[in-house]
């Protein structure tokens, strides 16, 4: 590979009265790459706060006695858990941080269709976050009834938690129906001319169809949410049986944005593992029409399997039947891109890096967690493991062995890119050695232990799960290790990593075809015309970057 | 395949800088993006409000189906009261419905050039949102049903009450756009999104309440 040397330029000074420097991170800005910035540090800070949660919760279920912290406290200690992973650590993180930083290069733009939307999106989080935080040391406490919030749990719970969580999540619902029309219109409406649809890389197509389920489904949990808080604070009776309300309803509501949830946390991540293969790899990706058809496809039916979480609430048979075959059918396309990753890593020049592993275990990881989900939608199976950890571990392996892990393979992947810098990859492989083993021992075990009637949410267990319990708690801790090398790594790096070029790993997507980092406008010159993203391993006459980029060139083979 | 094909968004930007593209990079850098920023979006704004439009129909859209679901599966508490008038609110419907006519013949108005005419319109229109908002509120002081009273008389209240909240929103939002439509303000018979958007958004709040009035007080 050889890359020519950046010529000397001044960059562009960024427009009006934006601050420089590293105060424009702690600013309103409107550059994408500072808001993608942005998302990315403070989903970082919730994930911690996240992790240090979950290590509260592994360390009470180490033992059967419910001995380290109160039981009101572990219920708040696990409904703040789910609701700043969800909320505040993956869907800012996989959709806003890197949507923000990647997407207007990808579609040849240099800014977002509505860059002050966009930060006003990114700002309604931090403030949502404290709130929700906050609610802890308030009179009462947190709130108590999990992430899903069930009336009428939610109802007799404290109310001030419960009102500040409710407060919460309607702000984060709002920043992520900002995020999604910003999206949305991005890839519809500021595509540079020139580029078709089925050019754009595969992450564009992932956040195409995660900001269609966004902008589908959460308005509904926001409008749920403002019904359940009318309930508590003015004692309507919508999901209060005692006054006459169906909580069943709540449940179906619910479902109808939490179920899409999922896909709006795992397409983004479907989309991230589609660009960092290829590169790695040298191939291209494999099935570019099938992916794009696959993502709409699980789009579709994501919106219309929700009630497959309420086989155990009094479901009519042909609601179960119809839920059941639904939920099945989206086995089908994901599976689809799973053999198209294989495909594209098959017979390729994989260069196992510490991107390549997060990736490639983000496959095998994901694989395992769609085998249990294909197993819960069947209803006599699901009725036996409903609300069991067997559940826990199926939901971990898709959000944490599939989401957190593409998260990671990002960040090691688009880290050059962000600073200029490389990872250090020793500190890497050992950041991944640790996280693979601690996850699957963490969550592994759940499995047998929800199989075998260990309810979740409870602070308390038989004493006969106690050894499989530690064996989880192990595998919680060898996790909280593992970010030690990482942030480590992370921080030196940034200061004083290996300087990593503009485009270290030789790749063809259009954000490796500007300077690293990138100028405010993203391009010094005119933005590049990329119809073949993918296009690794072909004659070298087809791609013309020098064209393209006006810039920066890598005239490397291939 | 990679070509350098020209930016139609950003050529008269280029032409100053045509001279010199390779040798200052710094100057086609920034001078595109200003002029994409300034004149190039009104689609993309509209096309971001439909989004967002579509995103409100689905908030409406959970509210009732949680009112269909309420109505089909639980019953009505016994001597709970659940009368709904009739009249005033099709008064009402025919007043929304109108008022969307006179949105519209304010808009066609500006695009002629005919400004005053349009702030005209744009008033009238101001005065029948009004006048539905007064016919809601005398409506809410005489049903016999109060917020908390029974599961339907809640729903009705959040369904109706929701929508009131986009039609006063409606209100001042036309309020805003008559006044940058004075001599010398913003919006121009040839530069008018802000009326466009006002026009989608009131057009939208027509729609939802037709579906909720066949839905609340037909059903």
């Amino acid at each position: 590979m050889t890359l020519a040397s950046p010529s000397d330029f001044n960059p562009p000074a960024p427009p009006g009265l934006q601050p420089q420097g590293w105060l424009r991170y702690f600013s309103f800005s409107l550059d994408h790459k500072v808001i993608g910035l942005q998302y990315l540090v403070t989903g970082f800070i919730f994930y911690f706060i996240g992790g240090a949660l979950a290590g509260v919760i592994r360390t009470e279920l180490a033992s059967p006695l419910s001995d380290f912290i109160p039981r009101q406290t572990y219920n708040e200690v696990l409904t703040l858990h789910g609701t700043v992973m969800i909320f505040l650590w993956i869907v800012p993180v996989v959709n806003g941080a890197f949507g923000n930083y990647l997407i207007p290069f990808y579609v040849g733009a240099r800014d977002m269709a509505f860059p002050r939307l966009n930060a006003v999106a990114f700002w309604l989080i931090p403030p949502a976050g404290l709130l929700l935080i906050s609610s802890y040391f308030l009179a009462g406490g947190a709130a108590q009834s999990g992430w899903t919030a069930y009336p009428p749990l939610s109802i007799t719970t404290p109310a001030l938690g419960q009102v500040i969580w409710i407060l919460s999540v309607l702000l984060l619902g709002g920043s992520s129906i900002f995020g999604g029309i910003n999206f949305i219109a991005t890839i519809l409406k500021l595509r540079r001319p020139g580029l078709k649809l089925m050019q754009l890389p595969m992450y564009c197509w992932a956040m195409l169809g995660t900001s269609i389920l966004v902008v589908l489904s959460t308005p509904v949990l926001a409008g749920t949410l403002i019904l359940l808080s009318f309930d508590i604070l003015a004692h309507t009776g919508f999901f209060n049986p005692a006054l006459g309300g169906n909580v069943v309803v709540y449940q179906h509501l619910f479902w109808f944005y939490s179920h899409p949830a999922v896909y709006i946390m795992v397409l983004p991540a479907f989309g991230l593992v589609s660009e960092i293969l290829p590169v790695h790899a040298r191939k291209p990706l494999f099935g570019y029409t099938t992916m794009v058809y696959s993502i709409m496809g699980i789009v579709v039916l994501g919106l219309v399997v929700w009630a497959h979480h309420m086989f155990t609430s009094g479901t009519p048979p042909w609601m179960r039947l119809f839920f059941t075959i639904a939920t099945s059918f989206i086995a089908v396309p994901t599976g689809i891109k799973f053999f198209n990753w294989l495909a594209t890593l098959w017979g390729g020049k994989l260069a196992l890096n510490s991107a390549m592993l997060f990736s490639c275990a983000f496959i095998v990881n994901f694989v395992f967690g769609g085998i249990t989900g294909v197993a819960l939608a069947q209803v006599p199976f699901d009725i036996h493991v409903h609300d069991t950890y067997f559940v826990v571990g199926h939901f971990h392996y898709i959000v944490y062995g599939g989401t957190v892990f593409v998260i990671f393979a990002s960040i090691y992947h688009w880290f050059p890119k962000f600073t200029g810098r490389m990872l250090n990859e020793h500190l890497g492989r050992l950041h991944f050695l640790l996280t693979f083993v601690g996850f699957n021992l963490c969550f592994a075990p759940q499995h047998w232990l929800g199989l075998n009637g260990m309810p979740r949410r409870v602070a308390e267990y038989d004493p006969s799960f106690t050894t499989l319990n530690q064996v989880s708690s192990v595998g919680a801790l060898l996790m909280g290790i593992s970010t030690l090398p990482f942030v480590i790594n992370v921080i030196a790096s940034a200061l004083s990593g290996e300087p990593a070029g503009d485009n270290p790993w030789r790749a063809l997507t259009p954000e490796w075809l500007t300077s690293s980092p990138p100028p405010v406008e993203n391009w010094h010159g005119e933005a590049p015309l990329v119809q073949h993203p993918y296009g690794y391993g072909e004659a070298a006459g087809i791609l013309d970057i020098r064209a393209a980029s006006g810039q920066q060139i890598w005239t490397g083979d291939q | 395949m990679t070509s350098a094909v020209p930016n139609p968004i950003s050529q008269s930007a280029r032409s100053d800088a045509a001279a010199a593209p390779a040798a200052h990079p710094q100057a086609v850098g920034t001078a595109p993006h200003s002029t994409e920023h300034e004149s190039g979006h009104a689609d993309a704004r509209l096309f971001g409000l439909g989004t967002f439009l579509v995103a409100d129909a689905m908030t409406f859209a959970g509210f009732f189906a949680a009112y269909l679901t309420f109505r089909a599966v639980n019953p009505l508490p016994e001597g709970a009261n659940f009368e709904r008038e009739l009249l005033l609110p099709t008064i009402n419907t025919v007043l929304l419905l109108v008022s969307s006519v006179t949105f519209h013949r304010a808009g066609s108005a500006l695009r002629r050039g005919q400004s005053a005419l349009c702030r005209t319109w744009l008033l009238l229109t101001v005065a029948l949102g009004a006048t539905f908002l007064a016919g809601q509120m005398l409506e809410y002081f005489n049903l016999p049903f109060g917020l908390t009273d029974n599961l339907f008389a809640s729903t009705f209240y959040a369904l109706t009450g929701f929508h009131g909240l986009h039609v006063t929103l409606g209100v001042i939002c036309i309020l805003i756009v008559w006044w940058q439509s004075r001599a010398g303000g913003r919006i121009t018979p040839t530069d008018h999104f802000g009326l466009e958007a006002a026009e989608l958004y009131w057009h939208f709040v027509d729609g939802i309440w037709v579906v909720l009035y066949g839905i609340l007080y037909l059903l």
